[in-house]
């Protein structure tokens, strides 16, 4: 079994945004109105914002001011403050590492955004929604189950989303391995925001393999996590600038 | 037959079957619609979705789990006050416990109602129980919750089990029918038996006894949903003691609000005595002491520390935009600690001097708040373009502490000719003050995340309408049942009075004249 980990090389970030959108665009993540994004209910599963988030944080003082562009999905941790806090197991992680969210069990305690120190997961403040132009190009891929609900489904009103690490393509590879009667193969399997990075910052892997990319890239001396002195062991783990 | 006291008759029993007074009816009505109004927010917020709040990313928790907070706290008035002093065998207990057990079912409903409300699928609740987790502090919350609510009815019915049986049987003539079925069904063939009131003293001195634990485990709970994140200002090993010491300081302000509308609504002056408010009192002035130290003790670690997330969340409090609702907060428990404390302290003789009349107090008192009002007024005066500076604005707020700590002092006799109002005043504020000192610990937190740019939360027409509808409810609950049920339990009280005069008749032998004793040994 994979564990899936995605290494960002911030050396080769160039903050253009594309990973936001081919995620947007992927998961069919809700539209909301320039009023509703100013009280905070944008959804970007995965986020591009400056670095220090908060005045508060060190940045140095002009004209020596350390600033920097990150790039945010979720994080996956190995060991998840959201999935303790979950009262109904809406959100859990599974064999494979992966954090994933059912939109059918979510019961919108938003207890889950509460304890995410990284403020990854999103809360649907009113029904989803999308202009109708958008709508025609929206992602068909969902998985459904009994009781189950995930991906780029679209999302009821009241439950909390995020980002799945596009686990419908995965079950796509999957399926299609599964087809052709061979097994399938890690590299099989990319997020949408991996293929899309315009400046190749993005690597997605098994980090179990101690022979894939990102297996090699975590081992660099300039590999950070985010908030790494919290414990939760994110599986994105940043390669520093400079 | 039950036979009753004619004095508990006339007071506690005949008010129950009066004609409903207009003001009565008033209040019921206001009530109602008040309650109607949040109702519909409610209902509105359903339909649409919790966007109709002022919350967001990353405020997402806000007024709802404040009010919860609150109201669970001040559920702690009754059960975990009435079944201490019933386990320590305290006398004057008897008048008030059934309003205190009154407030904690109340409160606890209302409570509970909030978490439904914040849900965002109030439809998937049964989940929490299909699919519950055991390891969720929510699971948690709901497991202890549930049980305290189940125990605090049991409690409250208990002691008034023997009550309905003397209602029953001591009902007026005119008695609607259905009131005399009520009270014969509530009562539940209750006779007062020696066999019955064997098991009654006995079950109502075990569900004393498991209430308590239950009692402090339910705030310690809501204390460590917000205790086990990870979030800045919350994630503190003192807040399970905290919240439960705040849990029981509000209680009492709410059960001194209530035993006081009780007693000047049924005038019960006879029963709910000055004795009552003083010892409850003495409850109230170590809480108030304790939730000081708290206080104290939860900032300073994080005002020492000062962390990179964890600071801005108190310098928020201390300086930012949460000092408003922060120096409130600490402004109405001081003034709660002097009203308490300062009357019992100041010598009779002291209070003869001139500057001691209410005249003054209210002279220092509007000085005092022309002078704040001119340093942090809202609308930009002439003044305070001239007063801008930092001298003048460290001036003028040495002189409204002053004025302010003048109008403490001239008030002083006034609060001790009235003692019973000090403590109403006192309570009124502790309880503003728990709601604030909820409100400073949720949203500071949520407002000032890690990896979010920090935020501001403004509750919208929805929050305030729930929130008020909320203490609506709970002021209606209250009236409803002291219509239909005896406001003091008048069993417990005539055990007092059997009690009371048994304690009269027994005779201390006086002691041996000292003359007498010294010829015995024959020293005279």
């Amino acid at each position: 079994m994979a564990r899936w980990s995605m290494v960002i090389d911030l050396d080769k970030c160039v903050a253009c945004q594309g990973c936001s959108i081919a995620c947007r665009f992927e998961n069919n993540t809700p539209v909301v109105t320039p009023e509703q994004a100013r009280l905070g209910r944008a959804m970007r599963w995965n986020d591009v914002f400056p670095m220090p988030v908060n005045p508060t944080e060190e940045t140095g003082e002009y004209p020596n001011v350390k600033n920097q562009y990150m790039t945010r999905p979720c994080q996956h941790c190995d060991n998840p403050p959201c999935i303790k806090v979950c009262p109904v197991q809406a959100t859990y992680r599974d064999e494979a590492g992966l954090v994933r969210q059912n939109y059918a069990r979510c019961i919108g305690c938003r207890f889950c955004t509460v304890a995410c120190p990284y403020g990854v997961r999103y809360y649907n403040w009113y029904k989803p929604q999308a202009p109708a132009e958008m709508q025609a190009y929206h992602n068909p891929d969902r998985i459904e189950g009994r009781g189950v609900l995930e991906g780029p489904a679209e999302r009821p009103l009241g439950v909390v989303e995020k980002c799945t690490f596009c686990i419908h393509r995965l079950h796509k590879a999957r399926a299609q391995a599964a087809a052709e009667g061979r097994d399938f193969r890690p590299d099989e399997y990319v997020p949408a925001c991996v293929q899309t990075c315009t400046g190749k910052a993005r690597f997605f892997g098994d980090l179990d393999d101690p022979t894939s990319t990102v297996s090699q890239l975590a081992k660099s001396p300039r590999a950070f996590r985010l908030l790494e002195e919290l414990g939760t062991h994110p599986k994105v783990i940043y390669l520093r600038e400079g | 037959m039950l036979k009753v006291d004619p004095e508990d008759k006339a007071k506690l029993i005949d008010p129950l079957f009066a004609p409903l007074g207009l003001r009565f009816k008033l209040a019921v009505g206001m009530l109602l619609a008040i309650i109607g109004w949040g109702a519909f927010m409610y209902v509105r917020q359903l339909v649409l979705g919790l966007g109709v709040t002022g919350m967001g990313r990353p405020v997402y928790w806000s007024t709802y789990i404040v009010n919860f907070v609150f109201f669970i706290g001040i559920s702690h008035a009754g059960t975990l006050i009435s079944a201490i002093l019933r386990v320590t065998g305290a006398e004057w207990r008897r008048p008030v416990t059934r309003v205190a057990e009154a407030i904690t079912v109340f409160a606890l409903i209302v409570g509970s109602l909030q978490i439904i409300i914040d849900m965002g699928r109030a439809d998937r609740l049964p989940f929490t129980i299909l699919f519950g987790r055991l390891q969720s502090p929510i699971l948690w919350d709901i497991t202890s919750v549930t049980l305290y609510l189940l125990g605090s009815v049991t409690y409250l019915f208990l002691p008034l089990m023997p009550d309905l049986a003397i209602v029953r049987d001591n009902l007026p003539a005119d008695a609607p029918a259905w009131r005399r079925q009520l009270y014969t069904a509530l009562s539940l063939g209750w006779r007062g038996t020696r066999e019955q009131w064997l098991r009654l003293e006995r079950a109502i001195a075990n569900m004393a006894v498991i209430i308590i634990p239950i009692a402090v485990s339910v705030h310690s709970i809501i204390s460590w949903i917000l205790a086990t994140t990870l979030q800045p200002g919350w994630h503190s090993t003192v807040f399970g003691p905290y919240f439960v010491i705040g849990a029981i300081f509000s209680g009492i302000g709410a059960l001194f609000i209530a035993m006081s509308a009780v007693r000047k609504a049924l005038k019960l002056e006879n029963y709910i005595t000055a004795r009552q408010y003083r010892n409850l009192g003495l409850l109230f002035i170590v809480m108030n002491a304790l939730w000081f130290y708290f206080t104290f003790n939860e900032n300073l670690g994080i005002a020492a520390g000062q962390q990179t997330h964890e600071f801005p969340v108190l310098a928020a409090k201390i300086w930012g935009e949460f000092a408003p609702t922060f120096w409130s907060m600490i402004a109405l428990m001081l003034a709660a600690f002097w009203v308490m404390v300062a009357p019992q302290l100041m010598p009779a003789r002291a209070t003869r001097g001139a500057f001691f009349t209410p005249r003054y107090a209210f002279a220092t008192a509007t000085t005092a708040a022309l002078v704040l009002l001119l340093v942090y007024g809202p609308i930009p005066i002439g003044f305070q373009a001239a007063f801008g500076d930092a001298t003048t604005r460290t001036v003028l707020q040495a002189a409204a502490a002053a004025m302010l700590i003048a109008t403490g002092v001239g008030v002083l006799p006034w609060l001790k000719r009235n003692p019973t109002t000090a403590w109403l005043i006192a309570a009124v504020c502790v309880v503003i003050g728990m709601w604030l000192e909820r409100w400073n610990i949720v949203i500071p937190t949520m407002t000032h995340p890690m990896l979010i740019p920090y935020a501001t939360y403004r509750p919208t027409l929805t929050e305030v309408s729930i929130t008020l509808a909320s203490l609506a409810g709970f002021a209606l609950m209250f009236l409803v049942f002291f219509k239909l049920f005896p406001a003091v339990s008048i069993w417990e009280f005539a055990e007092g009075r059997v009690i009371k005069e048994a304690q009269a008749q027994v005779v201390l032998p006086a002691p041996e004249p000292n003359e007498r004793r010294l010829r015995r040994w024959g020293v005279r």
